[in-house]
C-alpha cells in the first residue's frame, strides 16, 4: 500500500462524485448516463483483454463469447431464479472464468494465427449454442431483465477490474506474462511456468468480460446472441490496438475516445466498420505502439511501487 | 553430477537423438560439438525440460528428471541458456536479470547474485536502465548469461554463445566461461566453433545425426586428425 494507490483511488473516487452530482442534478440526462455506461462496460471488456493479448502476447479473438457467458448466467439467475444481482453477477464471472478455463486449457498451445482462428471458432460457438437454445430465448433473446445496474455500479466495477488487473501486471506474475509475449522460449527456460501463466491470465481476462456482460444486461433489460458476434470482439479488439497493446491507461484512453466517437456515428451503422478497418490501419502505421505510446499514469492504480514499466509500451531510447 | 542413458528423442516422425548417452562431472566444462543438425541443441533442450524423451534416463544430482517440466529442473539448478540469446527485447536489463531469478524468493542472495553479475559484466551495469533489445549482440548475449546465472545454476547448459559474434567478442564470452566455470558452476557448452570449445574444455563429445560418434579428453580430440579434417578446418 502506497501514496499513490490511495491518491489515484482518491481521484477517481473525485471524478465519480462529480459525474454522480452532474446526474442527480440533471445536468447529464439518461442518454449521457447510457454513454458512461456503455463506456465503463468497454473499458472493462477492454482492460480484460488486453491483459491476454497485451501483456501476455496471446492473440485472442474471443472476447465477446466470454462476456455473452456473463450477461446470460446473471440474467437467468436474476430473472428465472430469484437470485440478488450482486451475487448472479459473481456466478456470471465465475461461469465466464470457467469457459476461460476449458477453452484457454487446449487452445493455449497453439500460437499466433492458429490461435486467433481458435478464439475466434469459440467465441461463435457459444453465440450459436445461445442461439439455438429455446431456455434462454433463442434468437430473441432474454428480455424483461430489470435494470439494476447505473453509473455507481459500473463506476465501481470498473475500478475494481482495472484496480485488480494493474497488480497482476505490476507482479512477479506480471513480469512473468510479459516474459512469456517477449520470448516464451527464454521465459521457460527460466522457470516460468508457461503454460499455467497463459491460463491464468486467459481465466482472469475471461472473469471480467463475464463481469462487463453481466452489467450489460441489467442495465439494458435485454440480450441477444448477435450482440455478442464476431463483431463485439473485433471492437474490443480495436479498443485495445488503438490504446496500445500492453498499455493499461492507453487502453483506456482508447476506449473512452471510440465509444464516443461511437456514440455519435449511431445513426450511420455502415460508416462505422469503415472508420473501424481506418482506425486499425492508421493507427499501424503511425502509432504501432498505440495513442499513448510510452505515456503511463496507471502507476497510480497499484499497490506496489512503479519499479517495473509497463511492458512493451516503452518507447525506444 | 549429470548422468544421461541411451535418452531417446523424436520431432513428430523424425527421430532427432537415437540412444544418446553422457555424462557430466561436478566442476567440469564439457563440449558438445557437431554439424548443423546432429542433435546439440535438442540435446539440451531435453535435459532442460523444454522436450521430453521417448526413452531413456537422466540423472541430475542423483535423482531422475525426465520427464519433469522446466520449472523443476531450473529449481534444482540446471539452468539452460538458449540459442539465438533471447532476451526479453522490451523489458530494461535489469528486469531481464531479474526474471532470471524468477523462482528464488531469497531476496538476499538476489541481490548478491545481481551485484557479482554486474561486476562479471560491467557494460551490462552501464545499461542496466536501457531496453534489451537495443543492445548490442555481443551485450544480449552476456546479458542472455547474466540472467541465467542469475537463478544460480549448479549446472548451466550453454547453447552457442559465440554465434554471431565478431572474433574478438567471441573470444571475451569464452574467457567468461572460463572464469564462471572456475567459481564453481559446471558447464556443458554447445558449440559450432570447435575449436575455441575444445580449447577451454575438459572433455568433449561429438555428435552426428543424433549419436554421440567420439568421446574423451578435449584435447586429445583437438588433435585428433579425424576430428581435425571434420571440425576445425584442416
Amino acid at each position: 500500500m502506497n501514496k499513490r494507490f490511495f491518491l489515484g483511488v482518491a481521484i477517481s473516487l473525485v471524478f465519480y462524485g462529480v459525474i454522480q452530482a452532474l446526474i442527480t442534478g440533471e445536468v447529464l440526462n439518461d442518454s449521457y448516463v447510457d454513454t458512461l455506461v456503455i463506456m465503463g462496460v468497454n473499458i472493462i471488456l477492454a482492460v480484460s483483454l488486453n491483459l491476454i493479448n497485451g501483456f501476455t502476447g496471446q492473440f485472442s479473438i474471443g472476447h465477446a463469447g466470454f462476456m455473452s457467458i456473463g450477461a446470460y448466467v446473471s440474467a437467468i439467475l436474476t430473472t428465472n431464479e430469484g437470485y440478488s444481482f450482486p451475487l448472479a453477477l459473481l456466478c456470471g464471472c465465475l461461469a465466464a472464468a470457467v469457459a476461460g478455463l476449458i477453452i484457454g486449457l487446449p487452445t493455449l498451445r497453439l500460437k499466433g494465427d492458429y490461435l486467433a482462428i481458435a478464439t475466434l471458432g469459440f467465441g461463435e460457438i457459444i453465440r450459436i449454442v445461445w442461439l439455438n437454445n429455446d431456455y434462454v430465448g433463442g434468437a430473441s433473446g432474454l428480455n424483461g431483465i430489470e435494470r439494476v445496474t447505473d453509473w455507481t455500479w459500473t463506476f465501481f466495477l470498473v475500478l475494481i477490474t482495472v484496480v485488480v488487473i494493474q497488480n497482476i501486471v505490476k507482479s512477479s506474475h506480471g513480469r512473468a506474462l510479459i516474459a512469456i509475449r517477449e520470448n516464451e522460449i527464454a521465459a521457460e527456460s527460466m522457470g516460468v511456468n508457461v503454460t499455467r501463466y497463459k491460463v491464468i491470465a486467459f481465466v482472469v481476462g475471461a472473469f471480467f468480460a463475464g463481469m462487463a456482460g453481466a452489467i450489460s444486461a441489467h442495465y439494458f433489460y435485454g440480450i441477444a446472441p448477435n450482440s455478442f458476434n464476431f463483431m463485439k470482439s473485433f471492437e474490443i479488439l480495436v479498443f485495445v490496438v488503438l490504446g496500445g497493446l500492453g498499455s493499461t491507461t492507453g487502453v483506456i484512453v482508447g476506449t473512452i475516445l471510440l465509444t464516443l466517437l461511437f456514440t455519435y456515428l449511431q445513426d450511420f451503422p455502415e460508416v462505422r466498420m469503415i472508420i473501424y478497418s481506418l482506425i486499425l490501419i492508421l493507427t499501424m502505421i503511425f502509432r504501432p505502439k498505440g495513442l499513448l505510446g510510452s505515456v503511463d499514469v496507471s502507476k497510480f492504480f497499484t499497490k506496489k511501487g512503479g519499479a517495473s514499466k509497463d511492458g512493451g509500451t516503452t518507447t525506444t531510447p | 553430477m549429470l548422468a544421461v542413458k541411451d535418452i531417446n528423442v523424436f520431432y513428430g516422425a523424425i527421430h532427432a537423438l537415437k540412444g544418446v548417452s553422457l555424462d557430466v562431472k561436478e566442476g567440469e566444462i564439457v563440449t558438445m560439438i557437431g554439424a548443423n543438425g546432429a542433435g546439440k541443441s535438442t540435446i539440451l533442450k531435453t535435459l532442460s525440460g523444454l522436450l521430453k524423451p521417448q526413452s531413456g534416463s537422466i540423472e541430475f544430482l542423483d535423482k531422475p528428471i525426465h520427464g519433469k517440466v522446466a520449472q523443476d529442473i531450473v529449481k534444482r539448478g540446471l539452468v539452460h541458456c538458449p540459442e539465438g540469446r533471447r532476451v526479453f527485447a522490451n523489458m530494461s536489463v535489469e528486469e531481464n536479470l531479474e526474471l532470471g531469478a524468477f523462482l528464488r524468493k531469497d531476496k538476499k542472495g538476489i541481490a548478491d547474485d545481481m551485484a557479482s553479475v554486474y561486476k562479471r559484466f560491467p557494460r551490462m551495469l552501464e545499461r542496466s536502465k536501457q531496453l534489451a533489445g537495443t543492445l548490442s549482440g555481443g551485450e544480449q548475449q552476456m546479458l542472455a548469461m547474466g540472467r541465467a546465472l542469475m537463478a544460480r545454476p549448479k549446472l548451466l547448459l550453454l547453447d552457442e554463445p559465440s554465434m554471431g559474434l565478431a572474433p574478438l567478442l567471441v573470444r571475451e564470452i569464452f574467457n567468461i566461461i572460463q572464469e564462471i566455470n572456475q567459481t564453481g558452476t559446471t558447464v556443458l557448452l554447445v558449440e559450432q566453433n570447435a575449436n575455441m570449445a575444445l580449447s577451454i574444455a575438459h572433455r568433449a563429445y561429438v555428435i552426428e545425426t543424433g549419436k554421440i560418434v567420439l568421446t574423451g579428453a578435449a584435447e586429445e580430440l583437438a588433435s585428433s586428425e579425424e576430428i581435425k579434417k571434420a571440425y576445425l578446418g584442416g
